[in-house]
């Protein structure tokens, strides 16, 4: 099932957050948008972090970088890295292609807030990528 | 904030283009149009067509402008033919590099000779300020500043030649490698040099301010079908580290002299005299502290200028000057000074902010054209 860029959340750095919950513990499902993307242009490495890493809202838990420049990747939300997206780094290309869905980079349990009143919903964050473009 | 910043005559084409401008050396400058590596590619492949108009053009007129050329560069300009150009280097009294320019010799259709300095846009008030108080020995030349009165277009390609055949009323395929000639474009003068800075074949031309939009839009229209681009400064940027050519304020600056930067084929110190002269004539006979070497970094993660390149057993033995993936070979690439001592080491790291990669020496250029017909 395609995530829907209208239900999910996002920071000011560009990085996107689908929120789950069940009945035992809740995720975020982190990747960066298709804005940030663009912007970048010509992807070329990404470096990603260990599972079992921790992390603080506003943390850099990577870096993406292209042809010109390197750019850090933080964390919208505090908890624990469960998951990475291991293939991602070989098919960087496929970002370009499905950034909410194939390009998900990492997934972090949480518990309570975590940082998430911080998070723009999907208007906002439109907003703020149209002043900046 | 951007009124400083001055505009090249090509500027609406670029806007109108969609391409991403950016501040460089007081110019406002195209840095991509779509992506860097496309521009590449079509440099590679077919032709790529640069605005280098905020690079500086310098005229050298009347009796002794070699001379006192000769005097300013590092290499001899009064042996040079009409039509030659040449690459050198105009350095301080101790080596120290001020800047690398091309010098062509030239004459105009009602045979006034001349010579063209093309210097580097961060470097031109420099050099005009270097120039000028030198200018009394010399009292029959004049030099003026031509950056503002004309345009500077690069074309660069396999393709470039075909395209350029159709373009100019003189064939341009009768000029060498490093060979210029003054002809036209539908009756306005323009100066067609076999030169660039990219490792491929191709043009830099010079054409007067107001022609440059015709000549530029009739190069992308004549190229189109086959396959020309416009290209930014990042493509340039990335054409030129894979053919290891020096960029001022990166391989060369007023620290490092030619001897190091390993252009001393770009310097002719042989029973003759010019600034900075008996430094490097002094190095090149003692040995330069450090070295210019090319590196292939594991992996694909990109070593960017800054980093610290180190012994395999951890001793911080150089700096990168330029690096990033190579969009031809796939890799990263990358130049460094190392000391002399280290210079030959069969395997180095990097430091990637923290992070220890490996790399190897390779020899420059990184890329080399397949075939060169010229």
């Amino acid at each position: 099932m395609s995530r829907d860029p209208s239900k999910l959340l996002y920071a000011e750095t560009h990085e996107w957050v689908d929120l789950t919950t069940d009945a035992d513990q809740s995720i975020a499902t982190i990747g960066i948008s298709a804005f940030a993307i663009e912007q970048l242009n010509d992807l070329v490495y990404m470096d990603l972090p260990e599972v079992g890493k921790v992390l603080t809202a506003g943390e850099e838990f990577g870096e993406v970088e292209s042809v010109k420049a390197v750019s850090p990747l933080y964390s919208p939300i505090s908890g624990e890295v469960v998951e990475v997206h291991s293939e991602l780094p070989d098919q960087l290309e496929e970002l370009n292609n499905d950034p909410l869905n194939f390009g998900w980079i990492i997934k972090v349990k949480f518990d309570g807030d975590a940082g998430r009143d911080k998070l723009m919903d999907h208007a906002t964050y439109e907003k703020q990528c149209g002043e900046a473009g | 904030m951007t009124d400083s910043l001055a505009s090249t005559p090509l500027d609406a084409w670029h806007r109108a283009a969609g391409a991403k401008m950016v501040p460089f050396a007081g110019y406002e400058m195209p840095i991509q149009y779509s992506s860097i590596v496309a521009e590449h590619q079509a440099c590679r492949t077919a032709a790529a067509v640069f605005d280098v108009s905020h690079m500086g053009r310098l005229k050298f007129e009347g009796d002794g402008s070699e001379n006192l050329l000769d005097h300013l560069l590092t290499r001899r300009v009064s042996d040079m033919p009409l039509g030659r150009v040449r690459y050198g280097l105009i350095c301080d009294e101790n080596g120290g590099v001020l800047d690398d320019v091309l010098v062509s010799n030239l004459e105009t259709p009602s045979q006034k000779r001349f010579h063209l300095l093309v210097v580097n846009a961060s470097n031109r008030q420099k050099i005009i300020d270097w120039i000028t108080p030198r200018m009394p020995d010399f009292p029959t030349v004049t030099m003026t500043d031509r950056t503002e009165l004309t345009a500077m277009i690069a074309v660069q390609g396999p393709k470039a030649m075909d395209v350029c055949k159709r373009l100019f009323k003189s064939d341009p395929a009768k000029l060498k490698y490093y060979q210029a000639v003054i002809t036209d474009q539908m009756g306005k003068p323009v100066i067609v040099s076999r030169t660039g800075y990219t490792g491929e074949d191709g043009f830099e031309l010079v054409v007067r301010a107001e022609e440059a939009n015709r000549v530029w839009e009739n190069l992308m229209l004549i190229g189109r079908d086959e396959g020309f681009l416009a290209a930014g400064l990042g493509a340039r940027d990335t054409l030129r580290m894979e053919a290891a050519m020096p960029l001022y304020g990166h391989e060369l600056d007023e620290t490092i002299d030619p001897i190091t930067a390993g252009l001393s084929f770009a310097c002719n110190s042989d029973g003759r005299s010019y600034i900075g002269r008996d430094a490097i004539a002094k190095i090149a006979a003692d040995g330069p502290s450090r070295v210019r070497i090319g590196l292939l970094p594991e992996g694909k993660r990109p070593a960017r200028e800054g980093l610290s390149v180190l012994t395999p057993d951890g001793q911080r033995i150089g700096t990168i000057t330029s690096g990033g993936p190579s969009p031809t070979l796939g890799h990263p690439i990358a130049m460094a000074y190392v000391d002399a001592a280290h210079a030959k080491l069969d395997r180095y790291q990097i430091d990637i902010r923290g992070k220890m990669v490996n790399a190897v020496p390779t020899a420059l250029p990184f890329y080399k054209r397949p075939t060169n017909k010229v």
